[in-house]
């Protein structure tokens, strides 16, 4: 019935069992009681993104799930997207691209294109606004957003 | 701690709430959780309806389909059956806040929550959906036109809660269109919202339902406007007497987002506009789009 003795629930790969509140912030779990600091709260109310982690790969903000929703289930954080050392084509697109300015915005970004390049690898503008429509970015006005995106794909280099 | 209960079936859920009717239903959390962070609120139990599968996905029918409650808005938008015979539920589906927020909140919540400015439900009214509710004596069946009683208030009785919605598949010769007029398409909370749904024979409107939404402390039919327009030939001066009287018929909401003035002109042209693309034949999902600014 409850959380007794704790939620289970795989976690950038390893499962993980967490005695708290069973409404407790999937947000707060992951960055406190998880240690992976790298979600980052902007708003806390759904509005801006930064949050947002992949749970069972569709992208949803981490401020707004409750712990006990997420037994069970398969959660993704940007920590995950690096793998040994190396970082994910759309982190190096960023870096070289100038997708990140004051990079508040970045992590919650990121992971939400990765969901969206795992569905359709070569979006075009319209599909990678549409997919950001719930990330809010105050710095960039999306066009190094949209241009590190553009350097990921095919000719992309040439733009 | 929260108590939570995750039922693993309906009827499981039903005698939870019956025994403890204090128990906080929670769907994709997207309205409750704001609220709970921003007034640092608690609760003692929860009731996760995301854990109970009847209350889950689409099912399609010849005549109809029946919508789970706790059905996402992005599963809607994707829903093949939905995108081909009820494109407006489709098309405001893609307009619930961003992507994130499309996987989580549910129909059920949207419905429950019963703010004037939900967007589905204009729609709804539009669609003449019926919505069937279910407690612990059994289920009920609502038209939607009398789900909402008064601001922010659904007709669910103690133990009760939304289990599906049930759509009539639209007659072949119906247009369907929705329009949000809100500040930015994703994420806005709309200031204007209608849906409307109409059947023409010989270029006359057999039969219409308008929805709008934001306009009232409910969302509202537009009686008026119909009673007008239905068995009238459609023509110019119909679709400017429809917006008058559109603009005319509701007490919007005087609030910070936009003044209730505002609203009327904005409702009177958005119906006036739709009975215009009626005419020019303007009616694919395409010219129903324009949600956003
Ligand atoms: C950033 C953001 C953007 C948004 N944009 C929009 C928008 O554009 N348009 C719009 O309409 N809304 C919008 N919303 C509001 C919200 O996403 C919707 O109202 C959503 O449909 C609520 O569903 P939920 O499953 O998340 O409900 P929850 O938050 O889980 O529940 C809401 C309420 O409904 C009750 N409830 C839920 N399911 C049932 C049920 N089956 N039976 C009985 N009671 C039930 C709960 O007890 C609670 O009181 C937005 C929210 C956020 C955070
Ligand atoms: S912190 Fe979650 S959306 Fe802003
Ligand atoms: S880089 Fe600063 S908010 Fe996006």
């Amino acid at each position: 019935m409850t959380g007794k003795g704790g939620i289970s629930f795989s976690l950038n790969g390893k499962a993980v069992k967490v005695d708290l509140d069973p409404m407790s912030r999937l947000l707060d779990v992951v960055r406190e009681h998880c240690e992976l600091p790298g979600s980052k709260e902007g708003c806390g109310e759904g509005e801006c993104g930064a949050c947002a982690v992949l749970l069972d790969d569709e992208p949803v903000c981490s401020c707004l799930v409750p712990l006990i929703q997420v037994r069970g289930r398969t959660v993704r954080t940007i920590e995950d997207l690096e793998t040994g050392g190396v970082l994910d084509p759309i982190q190096e697109a960023f870096v070289e691209a100038g997708g990140v300015q004051c990079g508040a915005c970045t992590p919650g970004i990121l992971i939400t294109l990765r969901a969206l390049l795992d569905r359709n690898p070569a979006p075009n503008r319209t599909e990678v606004r549409e997919a950001l429509g719930g990330n809010l970015c105050r710095c960039t006005g999306y066009e190094g957003i949209l241009r590190s995106v553009e350097a990921l794909l095919p000719g992309g280099d040439e733009s | 701690m929260t108590l939570a209960y995750t039922p693993s079936n309906l009827d499981e859920a039903l005698q939870i709430l019956a025994d403890h009717p204090d128990t906080v239903l929670v769907a994709g959390c997207t309205d409750l959780m704001v609220v709970d962070y921003a007034m640092g609120r608690r609760h003692d139990a929860v009731l996760d309806l995301l854990a109970v599968p009847e209350l889950h996905g689409i099912a399609v029918s010849d005549d109809a389909i029946s919508i789970g409650a706790t059905t996402k808005f992005r599963e809607i938008l994707n829903h093949a059956e939905v995108q081909k015979n009820y494109p407006m539920l489709a098309e405001v589906a893609g307009t619930v806040g961003g992507w994130q927020i499309q996987n989580r909140a549910t129909i059920g919540g949207n419905i429950a929550n019963a703010s004037p400015a939900g967007d589905s439900l204009p729609v709804l009214l539009a669609l003449g959906a019926q919505v069937e509710v279910r407690g612990a004596a059994g289920p009920r069946i609502i038209p939607y036109e009398a789900m909402h009683l008064g601001y922010r208030r659904v007709d669910l009785r103690p133990g009760e809660l939304i289990t599906r919605v049930r759509i009539q598949k639209p007659a072949a010769n119906t247009v369907q269109m929705y329009k949000k007029v809100g500040t930015r398409a994703a994420q806005a909370i709309s200031k204007v919202v209608v849906g409307l749904c109409a059947t023409i024979v010989d270029d006359s409107v057999a039969e219409i339902r308008i929805g709008a939404g934001s306009v009232a402390a409910t969302p509202v039919r537009l009686d008026r406007t119909e009673a007008r327009v239905r068995g009238a030939r459609l023509e110019p001066s119909l679709a400017d007497e429809a917006g008058r009287i559109a603009s005319t018929e509701v007490a919007p909401i005087d609030d910070v987002r936009s003044t209730a003035e505002y609203r009327s002109f904005v409702l009177g042209r958005v119906v006036r506009r739709m009975l215009l693309n009626m005419i020019s034949g303007e009616t694919g999902p395409n010219s129903t789009a324009g949600s956003g600014s």
